[in-house]
């Protein structure tokens, strides 16, 4: 061996350590098929017919090649039209909305499209773990906000206002949130707006992928609905999670056309089209599903219930999540870490969860549970953690 | 409050939740769902509770008849006095008045072809009203019930997911 790759790997991409639980995670792929899952962060519903279909059908008439770089014309329209539908937001589909391979893709787009090197990015944590490494891909700085169970994990305005300094370049919100299923209503969203109005350069990226699966309220509540933020707000969206439909690869960025510009410059050296098959998909998905979607977020509701009642038998604490489909209960009382619970969870009762701290230093003591899982595995995986729990406090 | 279709729609997937575990999932007590349930078997909303079973494992020479009736309303008494007397055979599992060619349309399970052609002849034909039918007979179930009989979707998704 004579080269150094130490030397020839980017340090940007160095920087970024492996996912901290790597260890876990190969001890779950091993056991896998052998566990209950509560361990996974897409929906464990097969995409509506309807939808397929719509690929099927697009495959049959020969669209097999690249789409416009944007996007086709109908499915942008759709997805406007979806918006304007569901969050009362009008974009203009020719300058104001960009498909994109998933919501990740967004994510990294707009990290490329901001971040000069040095420049700040305000991440609420415990998040999505694609946010800090897009922006330590792309040679900025990280600077994490903190949410606590007792706001609900909600993003508070002074905790966002005490990060915020003349380096910031854009923060990113992500509600409702992987991994702690919790929400924002608009009265929150109107304090973070508050905030905002007193820092006019600062671009708001909200994630918002999860945005039909709140419970609280069916209609998503979000930053893109103040016009007074309309020239810095882009929503990253995507109908992985809300149409079950991860595979596809498809999602979106909607906002000013100043910032979807640069976006698409990028795309379209990097990406070229997103894949054209799941752009038809996305036309039915985003115009004629909406029964469905009631159907699969009616049906998480009820999972929700049953793990929160779980979580209360099992005497763990855990905040009232209203959105996606997870819970991050505080398992701090059994004395051990994230990390020692999931793993001899999975090895004594063989039900698989996701230590908090691979979402973020403040997620240690607290674990995500997942309820895009069957009823009766949820039902079995209560029984078993209330087992578990009983056990460690015997000691 | 209990959103009375979210119930309904809740049990017909499944009906044997207890009561706990529905007023779990709605966000109530037992007790308010025990009395809803009432309610709506009062009401003849709810009217019973079946097993969805595949009785292609189990009497696998089992035959159903989708026939056709067409007739003549008997005066005074219209479609319904037909429909009613049909019902009443056990092996009858649906009665349906039908837009369209014909009037009626009678689902029914027998041991064999010739029991399904003796009932359509001996039965159905030999009714006041009765003008002619047509007689179906399943080859194979795909879907009943809202339950598709072989599905080959299974989850393929990875151990874990951030
Ligand atoms: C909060 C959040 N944002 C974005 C994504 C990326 O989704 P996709 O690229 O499938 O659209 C995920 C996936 O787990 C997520 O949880």
């Amino acid at each position: 061996m004579s080269i150094d790759y130490n030397d020839k790997i980017s340090k940007a991409v160095q920087q970024v350590p492996p996912s901290a639980i790597r260890r876990f995670f190969d001890v779950a792929a091993e056991m896998k098929g052998h566990v209950i899952s509560l361990s996974i962060g897409e929906p464990d519903f097969v995409t509506p017919w309807q939808i397929r279909e719509a690929g099927i059908n697009s495959l049959i008439e020969g669209y097999t090649h690249y789409s416009p770089n944007a996007g086709y014309t109908d499915s942008r329209q759709a997805i406007c039209d979806y918006l304007k539908r569901r969050y009362g937001v009008s974009y203009d589909y020719k300058h104001e909305l960009l498909i994109t391979v998933g919501g990740s893709e967004g994510l990294d787009l707009a990290a490329r499209a901001l971040i000069n090197p040095g420049d700040e990015v305000i991440i609420v944590e415990p998040c999505f773990v694609a946010y800090k490494a897009t922006v330590l891909f792309a040679h900025g700085v990280p600077v994490v906000v903190e949410t606590k169970p007792e706001n609900n994990y909600k993003l508070m305005p002074e905790e966002l206002e005490a990060a915020i300094t003349d380096k910031t370049k854009y923060i990113i919100i992500g509600y409702p949130n992987n991994p702690t299923g919790a929400v924002m209503t608009l009265e929150d969203y109107a304090k973070i707006r508050d905030v905002l109005l007193k820092y006019p350069d600062i671009v708001v990226l909200s994630d918002e992928l999860y945005c039909e699966l709140n419970y609280l309220d069916s209609r998503p509540a979000s930053l893109t609905q103040f016009s007074e933020l309309r020239d810095r707000v882009v929503m990253v969206n995507g109908f992985s999670k809300s149409y079950a439909m991860t595979g596809f690869r498809i999602g979106y960025v909607a906002g000013p056309s100043e910032l979807i510009a640069p976006m698409v410059k990028i795309h379209q050296y990097c990406i070229m089209s997103a894949p054209s098959t799941a752009q038809f998909c996305a036309i039915e998905a985003a115009a004629n599903a909406d029964a469905e979607v009631a159907k699969m977020r009616e049906e998480y509701n009820h999972r929700r219930r049953v793990i929160i009642k779980g979580l209360e038998d099992a005497g763990l604490s855990c905040f009232t999540p209203y959105g996606a489909f997870y819970a991050f209960p505080c398992i701090k009382s059994t004395g051990l870490t994230s990390e020692e619970f999931c793993e001899r969870f999975l090895i004594e009762k063989h039900v698989a969860i996701v230590p908090g701290n691979a979402f973020g230093a403040c997620g240690e003591g607290f674990v995500r549970i997942s309820y895009a899982a069957s009823m009766e595995d949820i039902k079995e995986a209560m029984q078993l953690l209330k087992e578990f729990v009983e056990e460690l406090k015997k000691g | 409050m209990i959103d009375d279709i979210e119930l309904l729609r809740l049990i017909e997937n499944n009906s044997r939740l207890s009561y706990e575990e529905i007023a779990t999932m709605l966000g109530t007590s037992a007790s308010e769902v025990e009395q809803e349930i009432t309610r709506l078997k009062e009401e003849n909303v709810i009217l019973g509770y079946t097993t969805i079973i595949n009785w292609e494992k189990k009497a696998p020479d089992n035959c159903i008849g989708m026939i056709e009736v067409r007739i003549t309303p008997v005066k005074n008494k219209g479609y319904d006095h037909l429909a009613q007397v049909l019902s009443k055979y056990d092996k009858v599992t649906a009665c349906y008045l039908m837009s369209g060619g014909f009037d009626l349309m009678i689902i029914y399970e027998d041991k064999t072809l010739r029991d399904i052609a003796t009932f359509v002849t001996e039965k159905i034909a030999t009714q006041e009203g009765v003008l002619s039918t047509t007689t179906h007979f399943i080859l194979k179930k795909y879907k009943a019930s809202g339950v598709i009989y072989d599905n080959p979707e299974r989850d393929d998704r990875q151990a874990i997911i951030l």
